[in-house]
């Protein structure tokens, strides 16, 4: 495995602000009458990656794929079981709270249900403050100077100061989500399937406003989501992930023109082509995902791909590079 | 089409009667045909009326709502007069429904088993036993391979894909003409989508059935849809083919809906995103329902509505842009 982070290290010039080492993150599975650890979901298993200052990097899955769990360990929210979190150069996989504090500053997460993540007995401008008061020693008249700033950056009235989130709707609603997680002058936010809940019309006005944001506060952006379309708009490169593991990851042209994993290429052929003369030939998987707390041996991929051969069962494929930043755990490519 | 229509729809008002007097118009005046064989799509976004117009079709709207006009015809039958108990004949017999969330569409007591025989055993008048062979070749013909033993499954034992496969076998067992689908695979991940899509195909041409696709996803549309009609307000704005609707949108939200998708084969820097947001069905604004939100609204579309015209035989759209051209 060191072998393999050196690779991924190499040819790599530009600005890393954020590493995982073989990160993991195993959930135990009780039972019996005594509640002993009779298993464990492998929600995320092994995973090496970086990201690039100022970059956004999508993270693609189906569900149980663990790349909800995957952002929240990078922000600490969860505890990683194994592995290493460098956060600017700074190892924080090990921090105590107290110690977390000052960092959390740079890292903020937007959710996907803005009607879960609000406390809906709070204001908008009590809700956007909060961050504040608990990171800063800015005055209230500074505060609430900001909070009205921040408000028309993300395309609300200064007024809306005073109404409670239920009087917003779905897509304005993230406009104060994304406000408060922006308050803070975060340098990096992971973005939890923020526009999946919103319609298409909405979901546009959102994504061209968080690429707005990105260029004029020079963010990075994890951008965690099950809509290919969604992550190939706004994402530079994209992760592919299968059961708890990376498949693919590449820049973005070279995941969508030239996948190499074949579960890269199912997922994108199963995509609706709204473009009848582009439609695509489907590869149709079989079957479910697996269950994480019991993958199949070897490669986790093996028991619907349609190119399955003996060693897949056997050797877990390593992500291998293929030139170009391009990384595929598939043993057809050496 | 010189065939006569499987399902007609004129002029369909169903409105819900909400506290403080404000009343909701979720479907106001809508006219739609559906032929045998074909596959027609409602698309629209949360509060557009396209899950409230399905449920209109098979008079499941309860206070308090009400159909408070228009007529649905189906093979010649106009439903608006019957009872609610000849209304329970032809659900789930000549129409059946599959909706987006199979937990809560499914009952979560009764085996998969119990749920497909009870459906023929009420309709297709079956006995027990030839009921339960049936239901097995349903469920093999559905994808469930050891089928003998999801029959003494129950929903929580399946996943999502497969419990969507289960709703489909039991609303294919009375042989439908006509299957509406509401969302049927907004809560499945792309790759199972593309299973269920696939499946819902293949029972079309094996049973000649029609179907009625209520969904979000214009790229869904685009795929399995041989007509397509916009709705926005509670009223259709667009009506037309599908191949025509994406390489030749007219109605200024249909134009906004195709900019603002992120297209997985094209790049763009900048989506087009419409400004505002779908207006509440008890306060649409005057005049033209989109105007408020439209990039070409003129003074005449703040004081009136424009009416649906047909631009060909086959192309119908709500705007006074075309005033004029209309045939």
């Amino acid at each position: 495995m060191a072998l393999q982070e050196k690779e991924l290290m190499q040819g790599t010039e530009q600005d890393v602000i954020l590493q995982l080492a073989n990160v993991k993150k195993y959930f135990p599975i009780k039972g019996g009458i005594l509640k002993h650890t009779i298993g464990h979901v492998k929600a995320v298993d092994d995973i090496s990656l970086h990201v690039f200052r100022g970059e956004t990097l999508g993270i693609v899955g189906e569900s149980g794929s663990g790349k909800s769990t995957l952002g929240r360990v990078i922000l600490r929210l969860l505890d990683p079981t194994e592995g290493e979190i460098y956060f600017e150069k700074q190892n924080i996989s090990n921090l105590t709270n107290r110690r977390l504090r000052a960092t959390r500053r740079d890292m903020q997460i937007i959710f996907q249900d803005p009607f879960a993540s609000l406390n809906s007995k709070m204001n908008v401008g009590e809700l956007i403050e909060e961050p504040l008061i608990v990171q800063t020693k800015l005055s209230k008249k500074e505060r609430t100077a900001k909070v009205t700033s921040l408000l028309e950056k993300v395309g609300l009235r200064s007024s809306d100061r005073l109404k409670y989130p239920h009087e917003f709707s779905g897509g304005q609603r993230q406009r104060i989500s994304i406000a408060r997680a922006l308050v803070l002058n975060p340098k990096f936010v992971v973005c939890d399937e923020p526009v999946s809940a919103l319609d298409v019309s909405i979901q546009a006005q959102v994504l061209n406003l968080m690429a707005d944001l990105q260029d004029e506060l020079q963010l990075t952006y994890l951008f965690i989501s099950h809509d290919l379309s969604v992550v190939k708009h706004i994402s530079d490169r994209v992760a592919v992930m299968y059961l708890g593991r990376i498949a693919e990851i590449a820049p973005k042209h070279a995941i969508y023109h030239e996948p190499l994993h074949p579960y890269t290429q199912a997922l994108l052929s199963a995509v609706p082509a709204v473009d009848k003369k582009k439609a695509r030939e489907k590869i149709i998987l079989t079957g479910d995902l697996p269950s994480p707390s019991n993958p199949p041996s070897g490669c986790p991929f093996r028991t619907r791909c349609p190119k399955v051969h003996d060693v897949c069962s056997q050797v877990r494929p390593e992500l291998t590079d293929q030139g170009n930043g391009h990384f595929v755990a598939c043993h057809l490519y050496k | 089409m010189n065939k006569p229509a499987l399902l007609e729809v004129s002029g369909l008002k169903t409105y819900f009667y909400l506290e403080n007097k404000k009343v909701a118009k979720a479907v106001d005046g809508i006219d739609l045909a559906i032929y045998p064989g074909e596959t027609v799509a409602i698309v629209g976004e949360s509060g557009s009326g396209k899950s409230v117009t399905s449920l209109s079709i098979m008079k499941l709207i309860n206070k308090p709502g009400k159909i408070e006009a228009g007529y649905i015809k189906f093979s010649g039958t106009d439903f608006t007069p019957l009872s609610e108990k000849q209304m329970t004949k032809i659900r789930g017999n000549d129409i059946a429904m599959i909706f987006q969330e199979p937990m809560t569409a499914l009952n979560p007591v009764f085996t998969i088993g119990n749920q497909i025989i009870e459906t023929l055993v009420k309709h297709q008048k079956l006995t027990k036993k030839d009921a339960y062979t049936r239901a097995v070749e349903l469920l093999k013909m559905v994808g469930f391979p050891r089928a003998e033993e999801t029959m003494r499954e129950y929903p929580h034992q399946l996943s999502g894909g497969m419990r969507q496969r289960a709703m489909i076998a039991i609303a294919i067992s009375c042989a439908p003409k006509l299957l509406i689908a509401d969302e049927p695979t907004t809560a499945l991940d792309v790759t199972i989508q593309a299973q269920i899509l696939d499946l819902l195909n293949e029972m079309k041409e094996r049973f000649n059935m029609s179907i009625l696709l209520i969904t979000h996803d214009l790229g869904i549309v685009a795929e399995y849809a041989d007509r397509v009609m916009v709705m926005y307000g509670g009223q259709i704005v667009e009506s037309t083919s599908t191949t025509q609707l994406f390489e030749q949108p007219q109605h200024p939200y249909t134009k906004g809906l195709l900019e603002s998708l992120p297209n997985i084969d094209n790049d763009v820097p900048r989506l087009g995103a419409i400004s505002g947001m779908v207006p509440p069905s008890y306060h649409f604004p005057k005049g033209c329902r989109f105007s408020d939100r439209c990039p070409s609204a003129m003074e005449k579309c703040r004081e009136d509505n424009p009416k649906l015209v047909n631009l060909t035989d086959e192309h119908q759209v709500r705007c006074y842009l075309y005033e004029g051209n209309e045939q």
